[in-house]
């Protein structure tokens, strides 16, 4: 992984339910632990900003969107599989 | 009780096989296969809405981009943008690229119920439509949470208190590919497109609708330039009212043979006999009589060209042209098998909006007879005499009958006759060399007639009767 990549990842939550909690939980444990110091994570609360849904195709909650590095990745649910999670996001490769 | 209050649909004949439209705030289904004209009718269902009852729309696509949408829609004079523009209307299109999206974990589908919201709220609308919410389906992996979900989607757009049309593919075995149907208990609606000897023809049934008479039958339904009609446009009561002023035929001799002096207004009447007996030069007679009231006159044409019909009438001294010229006379001349028979009634529908006759002529009315089945054409017939008599139009229709049969049997004049106020009965008999045409009259509702045969030539001045005037 070359040294000057970024990450920009959003979460989108609609309230403090369990399942966005847990998937805040869950995606700063794995930054921590996978990206620290190259990563960004914007918390988008849209019972606060319903408009923002539909910029990012949003439809179900919680959704992570990967804005950058490109192309454009979204894991839905409460992230709880950090193994799909590091495969979905491409931060780690899937190791056999 | 509480009544169940309706949303009139804004598609013509759908509101009265529906007692008024679908159930206010609850959802509806539309189901049917692919291109049977579910988009469409959901959008027509909320462009009416706001055109024609002020109601803004929420339109969220699963399929379709915006953009497509609105140029779909642009032929039918749907102006999508202007209506966004206007903040009337509210696409949201909810695109899901099941490649780009990974599951892991719980959620739940909030995020279409905050864009629904949103968009909802942010212009006050009262209608809503998901076109088609199936497309869900093969965007996830979680099925049980799915249908938990969209259950959940249609109670509370039922507590939002919108009007949700929801269409939905056909299944094999079920109406909806996905059981929708197991989730919107008020109203579903199918519609079937399918081709009977050649003809494309559309379908509309209520399968089913909660608290509410309806139509059972099997409607069908058009979609032209003006979107969806579905037949009948009118409805089936015999609750019109009937004038007592008397008008003429065009004819004074004939009016005399009628113990009022002349045929009821907005009365029906039917005129027989076989080829060659001067049908249609009553019916021109009939028209100029109500050109001459200074009444619009419709003359719906199935054999001649305006332009054979207004030179050969010309000729029997009925000025046609002079008539057309004062925008007293529309000939609507086509040939019956080039639409199926529900165009037919459509465009003579919208050409009695537009140009609201008071008489309309049909020649001939059998030759409909060539393009459907008896059934339909009666009862193509029964809804078209009716919305006549609704609109209080005089009617009279010519029916060829052929040689060697009975009148009675022959199936348009079956279908026809018994609907008709008056029927006269036109002859063209061979007798000592010379050929000799009669008139008789087979039966006159609400008045007197002349039992006698009346024998007639044609000459340059129309018709002209021989035998002597006896009552």
């Amino acid at each position: 992984m070359p040294k000057e990549e970024k990450w920009e990842l959003r979460l989108y939550i609609a309230g403090q339910t369990p399942n966005s909690v847990l998937a805040l939980k869950n995606i700063s444990k794995y930054c921590e632990n996978h990206l620290k110091g190259k990563y960004i994570i914007e918390v988008v609360d849209l019972l606060k900003n319903p408009q923002l849904a539909e910029g990012d195709q949003i439809f179900a909650i919680p959704t992570l969107v990967r804005k950058v590095p490109v192309p454009l990745r979204k894991i839905i649910g409460d992230l709880s599989n950090e193994e799909k999670v590091l495969v979905g996001l491409n931060i780690r490769p899937v190791t056999l | 009780m509480e009544t169940l209050l309706k949303t009139p649909t804004g598609i013509s004949g759908l509101d009265e096989i529906t007692n008024g439209g679908f159930p206010k705030g609850r959802p509806v289904l539309i189901c049917g296969s692919a291109g049977c004209g579910k988009t469409l009718f959901a959008a027509q269902f909320l462009v009416k809405g706001i055109t024609e009852y002020n109601e803004p729309g929420v339109f969220m696509t699963f399929e379709e981009s915006a953009k497509d949408l609105t140029q779909n829609f642009e032929s039918l004079g749907f102006d999508f943008e202007k209506l966004q523009a206007e903040k009337k209307l509210r696409i949201d299109h909810v695109r899901i690229e099941r490649s780009e999206i990974e599951e892991t974990g719980e959620y739940d589908l909030e995020g279409i119920f905050i864009r629904l919201n949103y968009a909802i709220d942010s212009i006050g609308a009262k209608r809503v439509v998901l076109d088609t919410i199936e497309s869900l389906f093969s965007g996830m992996e979680n099925m049980i949470l799915l249908r938990s979900e969209i259950r959940r989607l249609f109670t509370w757009l039922k507590d939002k208190g919108v009007t949700t049309v929801i269409t939905g593919e056909r299944g094999d075995n079920s109406l909806t590919r996905q059981g929708l149907e197991e989730y919107v208990s008020d109203c579903v609606i199918l519609l079937d497109f399918r081709v009977i000897e050649q003809i494309a023809t559309r379908r509309l049934r209520i399968v089913k609708y909660r608290g509410s008479t309806h139509g059972t039958n099997e409607y069908p339904f058009l979609i032209d330039e003006n979107g969806i009609s579905v037949l009948p446009v009118t409805s089936l009561k015999l609750d019109y009212k009937s004038p007592t002023e008397i008008i003429s035929s065009g004819l004074p001799r004939l009016d005399k043979l009628f113990s009022t002096g002349g045929i009821y207004r907005a009365s029906s009447t039917l005129i027989t006999g076989n080829a060659g007996t001067s049908k249609t030069i009553l019916a021109g007679h009939f028209a100029m009589s109500s050109c001459k009231r200074n009444e619009p006159t419709l003359f719906f044409s199935f054999e001649e060209s305006p332009d054979q019909l207004v030179r050969n009438m010309a000729t029997i001294g009925i000025d046609f042209e002079q008539a057309i010229k004062s925008k007293l006379l529309h000939i609507q001349a086509s040939r019956p098998s080039l639409q199926g028979l529900e165009l037919h009634l459509m465009v003579l529908h919208n050409l009695l909006d537009e140009l609201k006759p008071r008489t309309v002529i049909i020649d001939p009315i059998s030759s409909l007879i060539t393009i459907g089945n008896t059934n339909e054409v009666r009862a193509m017939l029964v809804r078209l005499m009716d919305t006549l008599k609704k609109k209080q139009v005089n009617a009279l229709f010519t029916s060829l009958t052929y040689d060697g049969q009975s009148e009675f049997n022959n199936s348009t004049i079956d279908t026809v006759s018994s609907l008709a106020d008056t029927w006269i009965d036109l002859r063209n008999e061979a007798l000592n060399n010379e050929r000799v045409r009669s008139l008789r009259i087979v039966k006159s509702r609400g008045m007197g007639h002349s039992n006698n045969q009346h024998d007639f030539i044609i000459s340059g001045k129309g018709f002209q009767f021989t035998s002597p005037n006896k009552k």
